[in-house]
């Protein structure tokens, strides 16, 4: 048998991965692309798959790019098989259709869910256990709504995954049950006013929620879960539990290399890793926070696009820098539009905090500056030009002179310091 | 590609712009129906601030390295065939990334609330409405 080799090798078919061939393409024409990945499906949205599930998509919106993407950049795919482990001595990737020999390579595979350590949950998960991250997921949710009656439900997680299976789930009719061991939802993202605005929401769609306490233990006979139990004590019978606690990233592809890796895998500016050649890129990725300074893993949609494409330059020969990377998220919760950027919940002694909140409580804003300059922002119920403010974090303006406009719903360009207006009205962008 | 640009020191803040962006994108196209019966259907993409003497109308900057094409999740936010951002609103569900990210706060929800709307630069004229139409030439249509 021939030797299988890439000159360009791609792991991973996501966000991280589309950005990376694009990224590649603007530099190099000519040197062909292999993508390997373990889904069978063209790179599509994970995001989406809530909405998939809810029946608002159907799924030809599911995809990022056209049906031609991988024909018109030149790329070979290899979907439905999976990297087993990297091997940076020989250069090459072992996979489930053999090993690969690369001259460079992208390691962009993202995230696993977590499932936690609950009495009930063993290896193979009990049927009508689910994660949520994937199209199999929602699939595979679907047929079990499909093949039996369901009436309710528990998520367990009251981030945003669990959120939004939350969300599509009642759109299915199913009764839901959320819990959060947190003393509110989102608990990375908002603060406890905002997420009082969203827990209001959530109960007024008839989403029961339990905050502050956790599933202890699973109950299920052969045919399917049937209920859990409560730390709290309470017991929920339920058809179903979704379990969404988080994602880690799938860094055991390169373990017993000499790849460094922290909780993910460590790239520098240019999204190499410690090995000259190999890159990374995404959730399975961490990269230093503008904000804290820290080294992390930053699992959100933009930068794995952003991420994706800098390595893709890179790696054809080109020069880019992704830095300035920060948390961010937009979140609606059942119709309670939440913006959350940077330290958005934070407080201390260092931080200046200015909050705001509109008539009736219908909207919320919360602005957090240190050294004079905002670190944080979120928004609820009204989120407006919010970007104006995710703009002064990247960018890192002194905002000591209009820090009375930052709150007030009406900000505009017209307050910003004028270099920085110009700079923005020019359109150079940001990158996120 | 050409692009808007305002000039601060013309501009009046009489707010033809965004009554133009909206006939423009209204069905009937003229001016006392548009504003009269299609005004809670459509949003305009051009926004007058002004702060005492100071005035200036702001619509998407169609960035280069557009940030609210990274974050849509969706696919809707792509550039078009001459280098216009656009929103697919076939696409959209309404996740609100864009205007999480857009420096310019020049992405808002649409009328319904359901999808995102902005600046086509009015993709089937040879000038964008709001250019066309402001009286002391405040904005601009040129390369840059």
């Amino acid at each position: 048998m021939k030797k299988a080799r890439a000159e360009v090798l791609i792991l991973g078919n996501s966000a991280a991965a589309v950005g990376a061939i694009e990224g590649f393409r603007r530099v190099d024409r000519v040197t062909p692309i292999t993508l390997v990945a373990k889904e069978p499906y063209q790179a599509y949205s994970r995001p989406l798959i809530s909405h998939l599930l809810a029946r608002e998509i159907g799924e030809t919106r599911m995809y990022l790019r056209p049906s031609n993407f991988y024909m018109t950049n030149g790329v070979q795919t290899i979907l439905g098989e999976k990297a087993r482990s990297v091997d940076p001595v020989r250069r090459r990737v072992l996979t489930t259709a053999g090993p690969i020999e690369y001259g460079k390579l992208l390691i962009a595979v993202g995230g696993h869910p977590v499932i936690p350590p609950i009495k009930g949950l063993g290896r193979g998960l009990p049927a009508g256990v689910f994660t949520f991250t994937g199209w199999n997921d929602a699939v595979a949710i679907d047929r079990w709504l499909k093949s039996r009656p369901v009436r309710q439900a528990v998520v367990l997680g009251g981030g945003l995954i669990g959120i939004k299976a939350a969300e599509a789930l009642q759109a299915r009719l199913i009764k839901v049950h959320m819990v959060e061991l947190a003393d509110h939802v989102l608990p990375l993202a908002l603060d406890n006013y905002a997420a009082g605005m969203a827990a209001e929401r959530i109960r007024q769609a008839g989403v029961s929620l339990e905050c502050g306490t956790t599933v202890e233990r699973v109950h299920a006979d052969p045919a399917g879960v049937t209920g859990v139990d409560l730390r709290s004590g309470k017991h929920i019978p339920c058809e179903m539990l979704v379990v969404a606690i988080g994602v880690k990233p799938a860094t055991e592809l390169v373990r017993n290399t000499r790849i460094k890796c922290d909780r993910a895998i460590v790239v520098d500016e240019h999204c190499e890793t410690t090995l000259p050649g190999i890159y990374a890129a995404g959730d399975v990725s961490q990269a230093t926070d503008l904000i804290t300074g820290e080294k992390r893993a930053i699992p959100i949609f933009p930068r794995a696009c952003m991420q994706g494409r800098t390595a893709g330059i890179n790696m054809a020969g080109g020069l880019a820098r992704a830095d300035r990377s920060f948390a961010m998220n937009s979140v609606d919760v059942f119709g309670l539009s939440t913006v959350s950027v940077g330290l958005a919940n934070a407080c201390g002694n260092n931080l200046e905090v200015l909050e705001k909140a509109g008539p009736a409580g219908g909207s919320y804003r919360r602005i957090v500056i240190r050294d004079g300059m905002v670190v944080g922002a979120l928004f609820a119920g009204k989120i407006d030009r919010a970007g104006i403010v995710t703009g002064l974090i990247r960018a890192k303006i002194n905002v000591s002179a209009i820090k009375d406009m930052l709150i007030n719903d009406e900000l505009g360009l017209l307050s910003l310091p004028s270099e920085y207006r110009k700079h923005v009205v020019e359109g150079e962008g940001i990158e996120i | 590609m050409k692009r808007i640009f305002a000039r601060e020191e013309y501009c009046l803040a009489c707010r033809l712009c965004e009554i133009h962006c909206i006939v423009k994108h209204s069905k009937s196209k003229r001016v006392v129906s548009a504003m009269r019966d299609e005004k809670d259907t459509l949003v305009q993409s051009v926004r007058v601030e002004e702060q005492g003497r100071s005035s200036f109308a702001v619509q998407c900057r169609h960035c280069k390295d557009a940030p609210c094409i990274d974050a849509c999740i969706a696919g809707a936010m792509a550039r078009d065939p001459g280098g216009a951002v656009a929103c697919n609103s076939d696409r959209c569900v309404g996740c609100w990334s864009c205007i999480m990210v857009c420096p310019a706060g020049a992405i808002t929800k649409s009328a319904t609330g359901k999808v995102a709307s902005k600046c086509d630069l009015c993709a089937d004229s040879a000038v964008p409405a709001c250019v066309e139409n402001c009286p002391n030439e405040a904005l601009i249509y040129e390369e840059g």
